[in-house]
């Protein structure tokens, strides 16, 4: 027995709301972050990531302050992605009291952030976001590439062997999704997810596509995955995360119960 | 009422452990570099994040090394070092190349190594990252009302191994054996992160805060 798999709800945010819903027994705000991860945090969640997708500048203030409140209130990991660019970003996040920061579109543009986000931060907190959807088989082989802009704008660039580079860069992480799959409720891209994880020697996050607990079950026992990632079953109170961490037990996963 | 201060040594965000220790109940936190601050607080902290190389330039440019020394053995207060914290007390790390540390706890400060596999041939990632088990090797009162075996949350990509076996209070296996906590006299360090391990961490440190240690 030794490192449990984790379970990581994620919450959508757009200037300080939660967005796509979210549906407790009890809960009093359903928009309000803050209140949307301490309930996780009580039911056992590992690391909560939270998506900032506020568009604005204005609103990105808003996005620091809600970190702030939950660092202050929540102690278990907290990851924040979307919309960093710059080393600066990167110190703006971790000081308002993100353990981990995700870095998605920025790597592409520019690689040599990883290093030098790594080199000033440590990998440890250095998560590298790949956005992936299935592309025409090489030699019949399958193939995945990176998309930007939410799936919809091919990169040219291979998955697998970007995979290997944000970690050879000094990546700590990497949250994997799989664009085909993300919304679906049909369960990881297991492919892309097992060829990653077998790529890189540092931990994988698999992300996209689930919608019952076997989906869970299968990123980490096909997949290969180090911890597994869902929004929508969680909030709307399909399962709890202790249900979800249960069914992982019977099927012989480590979890922290 | 306890006063606590949290050695900061500019690496990294330090208001995470601050914000534990007054959910916690600490009456007074100060997140500080300052000697009068630190003299005059009741326990000390001795976090850590980063590279071990920039963390021990910046605890010797910033002298915290003998505002440490001088709170373990001097004013004899209660000290927990966490993390990178932990590892700084060592004799040497390899990590950068091998770096010298302050030589507190005699022993080595050692990278996992690749490949690593665990006793049953599945391979492992590092950084060693998440929650994993804690084996509490011997009691201590900072380990009260914890189950033996919890689960403490973990980033690293090195691990301790002091020289003197009797000081490990908790055990991790991750491929090898670790020194997950050590104590002696006044001081308890830990690898993992209390203040990001949910319910088992806040008791740590509600513990750390009711501490005693008798020396």
């Amino acid at each position: 027995m030794g490192l449990a798999k984790r379970i990581i709800p994620c919450l959508d945010v757009d200037n300080g709301r939660v967005v796509k819903g979210v549906n407790f027994v009890g809960i009093r705000d359903a928009g309000d972050p803050v209140e949307i991860a301490r309930r996780y945090n009580e039911q056992g969640a590992d690391e909560i990531t939270f998506l900032d997708i506020t568009a604005s500048h204005e609103g990105r203030d808003t996005t620091v302050h809600t970190v702030e409140q939950i660092a202050e209130q929540v102690f278990i990991p907290l990851t924040v992605g979307g919309g960093i660019r710059s080393v600066e970003d990167i110190r703006t996040m971790l000081n308002a009291g993100a353990d981990k920061v995700s870095i998605n579109t920025a790597a592409i543009v520019d690689p040599e952030l990883v290093r030098r986000a790594s080199e000033r931060f440590g990998a440890q907190c250095i998560v590298v976001a790949i956005d992936a959807k299935r592309v025409a088989d090489v030699d019949g082989a399958p193939r995945w590439e990176i998309f930007t802009h939410g799936g919809r704008k091919p990169t040219g660039i291979d998955a697998v062997a970007w995979a290997r580079k944000m970690a050879e860069l000094g990546a700590g992480e990497i949250l994997l999704t799989s664009m085909d799959r993300d919304g679906t409720k049909n369960g990881f891209e297991l492919g892309v997810t097992r060829a990653i994880t077998d790529a890189v020697d540092i931990p994988v996050i698999a992300s996209g596509g689930v919608g019952n607990l076997d989906h869970l079950v299968d990123g980490v026992l096909i997949g290969g995955a180090d911890a597994v990632l869902a929004a929508s079953i969680f909030h709307f109170g399909e399962y709890t995360v202790p249900e979800a961490k249960a069914y992982m037990a019977e099927r012989g996963i480590e979890v922290r119960l | 009422m306890q006063r606590v201060a949290v050695i900061d040594y500019g690496m990294g965000n330090l208001h995470s452990v601050a914000s534990a220790l007054e959910h916690v109940g600490a009456g007074e936190v100060h997140v500080t570099c300052e000697a009068a601050e630190i003299r005059a607080a009741d326990r000390v902290v001795f976090p850590g994040v980063g590279a071990i190389r920039d963390c021990m330039a910046e605890i010797r440019r910033l002298q915290c090394d003998e505002l440490l020394r001088s709170a373990l053995t001097e004013q004899r207060k209660p000290v927990l070092a966490i993390c990178v914290g932990m590892q700084a007390l060592l004799s040497r790390s390899e990590e950068n190349g091998g770096v010298d540390c302050l030589d507190i706890i005699p022993g080595q400060v050692k990278h996992f190594g690749q490949p690593l596999h665990d006793t049953d041939g599945q391979r492992l990632k590092v950084p060693h990252m998440g929650w994993n088990e804690v084996r509490q090797t011997r009691a201590h009162p900072l380990w009260q009302g914890i189950p033996d075996n919890s689960r403490f949350y973990f980033v690293h990509s090195y691990y301790v191994h002091a020289d003197d076996r009797a000081l490990q209070a908790g055990a991790l296996n991750y491929g090898v054996e670790a020194d997950a906590a050590l104590a002696r006299d006044n001081l308890f360090a830990v690898q993992f992160h209390p203040e990001k391990s949910h319910t088992a961490g806040l008791q740590l440190l509600r513990n750390f805060l009711e501490w005693n240690p008798a020396c």
